[in-house]
Formats: C-alpha cells, sequence, structure tokens
C-alpha cells in the first residue's frame, strides 16, 4: 500500500486552476521529488498533502486513510509527517528550543527531549550554537535547523518545499548532506519539491514533473530524462534541442522525419504523417571541422552562430537550416578553433532522437 | 515655573520622607490600575487571539469598532459604569458603587479595546508561514496560539503596558465611581484633580511626578519580563 496516494486532487483559487487532477503514489520508504518551475503548484500540493489546506476537490489518502475529505483533520495524523517549508522558518528562541518544539507539542518527557534533541544537534553539526538564538543564524544554518526540527520527531512522512532554494551553493551542498543522511538513517518516505532537476537526480528514487498544475510525467530519472513524455518536459529535463518535423517513412523502427527541407533520422514507433517533435539533448551532438563519415545516421552542415561558455564547457548554438544546439567541452572547441561564422559538421546518432507523438501529448 | 520647582522638590520631600498618605494613595492607584490590567489582559488574549485565528462575518466591523472605542472619553466609562451600579441601576444590588472594586471594573472596560485591538495587530505581525510551520510540527490550535503570542511578545507587551497607562493615568472613572473617598477609592489622579481645584498646586504636582514615577518601575518592569 502506497504510503501517500492523491487521487484527482484539484485545487483552485478564485479564476485560477492551481492543480488538476493530480494523481500521485508515493511508497513506504521511497524518496519522491517534485520537480516543475516556479509557480507550477509543487507548494500548493505539499501544502495539501500537509492539511495545512483543503484541497477543492479530490482525495488524499495517508497510509491508506482519507484524509482530505474529513472536514477537521486529525492532530494525530498531521503528527505523522513534518513539513519543512521553503523560506527558513526558525521560531525566536534558542536554537534548542527551536528543535525541541515538535517533541514538547507531543507532550514527551523532558530527559528524552533533550537526548533525541543534542542528537540530532550533533547530526547537523550545530551543537555548538545550542543556546544561540535561532533568529541570529544564517539563511543556511536556520534551514538546517528546520530541518533537524521536522525529523527530530522522526515523521513517517517528510515534505520538504524547495529547501535549497535561496541558499548558497555551500550551505545549500550541506542541506542536500543533510537529506541524505536523513533517508540513510531514518529510512523516512520523502517527497521534496525542486526547480533544480539535477538536485531531484541527486536525491530521489522517483520524480514527477509537475507543469502548470498537472503532473505530466512520473517516474525514475533516467525514464524521464531519457524519454519526457511531450515538449514540456523535454524542455524543462533540458532537452534543449526540441525540432518540430512530420514523419515521412517508418521502417523497422527506423523513421524519417522531415524538417524544414533536411531528413533527420530516429528510432520510433510513430506511424508515417505524424507531427512529431525530435528531441536532441545538446551533449548528444558530436561536432567536426570536416564531413567525415561514422555510425551516426544524422550529419548535418551547419554556422556557428552564437558560442556560450559557463564553466569547463561551451554551448554553441548552430544554424543547420534549423536551430541546433550542441554541447562541447572548452578544450575541444579550442582545439577545432570553434568560433563565431565557422562552419562545422554537427552529427547525432539515430538512437540519440527521443521522438514525441505532437497529437498525444497528454499525460497519465 | 516656580509652582513647577516648589512641586518637583516637595515631591522629592513626600518620596524621601515616605509621606504615609502619599505612600497609601500611590500604593492603591497601583493596585487597582495593576488589577484592571491584568484582568483585562488575561480576557482581552485569548479574546484577540480567537479574533485573529477565526474568520467571521463582521470580522473587520469588530476590528474597526474596538479601536473606535481606543478612545472613549474616561468619563463616558465613568459615567456608563455609574448608571451600571448605581442603586436603581440594574447591578445596583451588588453595591459596589465608591469602591475600588467598581473602579476596576471600570478601567478593564475602559482599557478592553487597546488591548484587544493592539494584542490583535500585534498577532497580524506574526508571519504566516510561522504559524504554518507550527502546525506542520504537530501543534494543536492551542499550542500555535500559544506560539504566536510568544513570537509576538515584544508587541504584546507594547499593547499590555498601552492599557495600564491609560488605566493609571484615567481620572473620569476614579472621581464619578470612586467618588474619590479619603483612605479608600482616593487614588493619585483624583488627589490631584482634588488639590488643584483646593489651590494647592505643590502637592498636585508632587503627585503627578510621583505617578510618572509608578508609571515608570512598572514600566520597566514589564521590559525587564519580555528581555527574559
Amino acid at each position: 500500500m502506497p504510503l501517500i496516494e492523491t487521487a484527482d486532487l484539484c485545487q483552485r483559487y478564485g479564476e485560477n486552476d492551481i492543480l488538476q487532477n493530480v494523481n500521485l503514489k508515493v511508497e513506504q520508504g521511497e524518496v519522491f521529488a517534485l520537480i516543475g518551475p516556479t509557480g507550477a503548484g509543487k507548494t500548493s500540493l505539499l501544502r495539501l498533502i500537509n492539511l495545512l489546506d483543503l484541497p477543492t476537490s479530490g482525495e488524499i489518502y495517508f497510509d491508506g486513510t482519507s484524509i482530505a475529505g474529513s472536514a477537521r483533520p486529525t492532530i494525530e495524523l498531521r503528527r505523522r509527517m513534518a513539513f519543512v517549508l521553503q523560506k527558513p522558518v526558525v521560531f525566536n528562541m534558542s536554537v534548542y528550543d527551536n528543535i525541541a518544539c515538535g517533541l514538547k507539542w507531543r507532550k514527551e518527557n523532558k530527559g528524552d527531549i533533550r537526548g533525541k534533541v543534542d542528537g540530532i544537534l550533533e547530526m547537523v553539526a550545530l551543537s555548538g550554537y545550542k543556546d544561540r538564538q535561532a533568529r541570529t543564524l544564517s539563511g543556511g544554518e536556520m534551514q538546517m535547523i528546520a530541518i533537524a526540527r521536522a525529523i527530530v520527531s522522526e515523521p513517517e512522512l517528510l515534505l520538504m518545499d524547495e529547501p535549497t532554494a535561496n541558499l548558497d551553493p555551500a550551505s545549500a551542498a550541506k542541506i542536500e548532506a543533510l537529506i541524505t543522511d536523513t533517508i540513510h538513517r531514518y529510512n523516512t518516505t520523502i517527497i521534496m519539491s525542486t526547480h533544480d532537476m539535477f538536485q531531484g537526480q541527486r536525491l530521489a528514487d522517483r520524480v514527477g514533473v509537475l507543469l502548470n498544475g498537472q503532473i505530466q510525467q512520473s517516474g525514475y530519472w533516467r525514464q524521464v530524462f531519457e524519454s519526457p513524455r511531450n515538449e514540456g518536459v523535454a524542455t524543462f529535463v533540458g532537452v534543449e534541442n526540441i525540432i518540430d518535423g512530420l514523419v515521412a517513412s517508418s521502417q523497422d523502427k527506423i523513421v524519417t522525419i522531415t524538417v524544414d527541407g533536411s531528413v533527420i533520422e530516429a528510432v520510433s514507433d510513430s506511424a508515417v504523417g505524424v507531427e512529431v517533435c525530435a528531441c536532441i539533448r545538446p551533449e548528444d551532438i558530436t561536432l567536426a571541422k570536416s564531413k567525415t563519415s561514422s555510425s551516426a545516421r544524422n550529419s548535418f552542415a551547419g554556422r556557428i552562430t552564437r558560442i556560450v561558455s559557463f564553466g569547463a564547457l561551451r554551448r554553441i548554438e548552430l544554424d543547420c537550416g534549423f536551430p541546433l544546439v550542441a554541447l562541447v567541452t572548452k578544450r575541444s572547441a579550442e582545439e577545432m578553433e570553434l568560433d563565431k561564422g565557422k562552419q562545422v559538421y554537427a552529427s547525432f546518432k539515430a538512437t540519440g532522437v527521443h521522438v514525441i507523438s505532437r497529437q498525444g501529448n497528454d499525460p497519465d | 515655573m516656580d509652582a513647577i520647582w516648589q512641586g518637583l522638590i516637595k515631591a522629592l520631600q513626600l518620596i524621601i520622607s515616605l509621606d504615609p498618605e502619599v505612600l497609601e494613595i500611590s500604593g492603591r492607584s497601583l493596585r487597582i490600575s495593576v488589577t484592571s490590567t491584568l484582568l483585562a489582559s488575561l480576557i482581552c488574549l485569548p479574546l484577540a487571539s480567537l479574533v485573529h485565528f477565526n474568520n467571521f462575518p463582521g470580522k473587520r466591523v469588530l476590528v474597526n469598532l474596538t479601536q473606535t472605542f481606543y478612545s472613549i472619553p474616561t468619563v463616558a466609562v465613568g459615567l456608563f459604569v455609574f448608571v451600571l451600579f448605581s442603586r436603581a441601576g440594574p447591578l445596583g444590588g451588588l453595591n459596589l458603587l465608591f469602591t475600588p472594586t467598581v473602579m476596576v471594573i471600570g478601567q478593564m472596560l475602559l482599557i478592553t479595546p487597546v488591548l484587544l485591538g493592539l494584542t490583535i495587530s500585534a498577532l497580524s505581525g506574526v508571519d504566516r508561514p510561522i504559524i504554518d510551520t507550527a502546525r506542520s510540527l504537530g501543534a494543536t490550535g492551542f499550542q500555535t496560539t500559544l506560539l504566536v503570542l510568544k513570537e509576538a511578545r515584544f508587541a504584546v507587551t507594547a499593547a499590555v503596558i498601552m492599557g495600564f497607562g491609560r488605566a493609571i493615568s484615567e481620572v473620569g472613572i476614579a472621581l464619578i465611581v470612586g467618588g474619590n473617598i479619603r483612605g479608600f477609592t482616593r487614588v493619585i489622579t483624583s488627589a490631584i484633580s482634588l488639590e488643584t481645584s483646593k489651590g494647592d498646586l505643590e502637592l498636585a504636582i508632587a503627585l503627578g511626578i510621583i505617578l510618572m514615577f509608578a508609571a515608570l518601575v512598572v514600566n520597566i518592569l514589564l521590559n525587564m519580563q519580555q528581555q527574559r
């Protein structure tokens, strides 16, 4: 039985549909990442699960019990979960008292509380801050306290809303390490939201892509990353080349797609005459100075229109009759003397093209 | 100016010599106003939480009305309480008129709007995420309310100080329902009023200074409480 299951969950705020027919299943002990851009409805969904808000319609089952239907959710149910908000929230009291709050509210005895709080403080390496006023800490430290405060009550379900948003990279890395530690130590079921898809990949077992209030696709990271179901998901998971075309021929699952006069070969079940998007990851594209023969079924001559550098990589934008983006290392860009206006040959394998039918974009 | 200097010197003399009547009047002033402030706080803090945490029709009207009553004249409250407790009034049978008890009741009525209104705005100053976090960590409604009151403690204390200030400085209720009876209901403000009309400005000024001093002591105590 899943620990959390939602059925056709809808949330409307005035005229706006915040969430539409969200169906989600998260198993016991699983780490699930809700990924999606800002404003997709991630926070709203987490708030519904935590019973902070009531849905407009639909059901939420926690451990098999319907929880959203009852007008007054019981405190016992909520005490089996904990929710870490996006903005680090600490109460205006000492670090120790902050972390002890939930336990005090559960009326645990003082000795137990002391033991648990001290243990958690050690785990987050903030033992020295015990008596500090929590408000005087940095944003990253406050978020540490917020997570520590949530996990000290050993919730069955831990909800986290963008736990590292607004934090500097060093603090974010510490928070991620803490989350990983929590997963290993307590085997807690976690639902976390993030707009950083790689964070989802690093921390979660499964991801769900939430776009415009709908779960567009959910599954294992690889599956979503490599086979995005539709254009929206493809864009969000970083497929930069999404090229519209028409299936011209199909034989043994090899299709040819015509794109503005050019032809792309791909592996797909799509039928002839279907309008499709060919999705190609920039890192799957190889650049060469001259036309070479290789096993890659697709090779196009193109002119470099723009080069953007980030870190050790160069993002090369090409015009091959249709726009194409390739990712190469700084060193190969230098060795090939890539420059704006130069002509290069871009090639990619037919298996590197993920084909999405533009008619069948409906999510599950 | 001379009268003020004389008053100041006399005030010091009265304080240093521990003048029994001055001590008695000041003690009564403090007792009555501290009692009324405490009792009004006991009513207003939970009431303000109820109003703040619940949505009901007429909430805005109630808050606006409360704010309007911030400026109700003390004599109007005195008159109202007088009518209520006079022999022919609905509560006349209690025989409380011209007693310290009825003065406490009058002051409570007077400062309830200030305490209620300012506590409501103090609670409104607490960020929504604080409340959400408390609830998500398993706090009951009551536990959340206590936390929010604690988070807003500076502003709540300010509300209480405001209430106390209005209580100890009022003279309308003290005169109308207290009656300014020497040794029984005479408080600093009613004494000042009397001494001024008798022409003893120095004593009146001295009492005024003592009143300020008493208020200072109470504020220091409350602030110390707040810092803890």
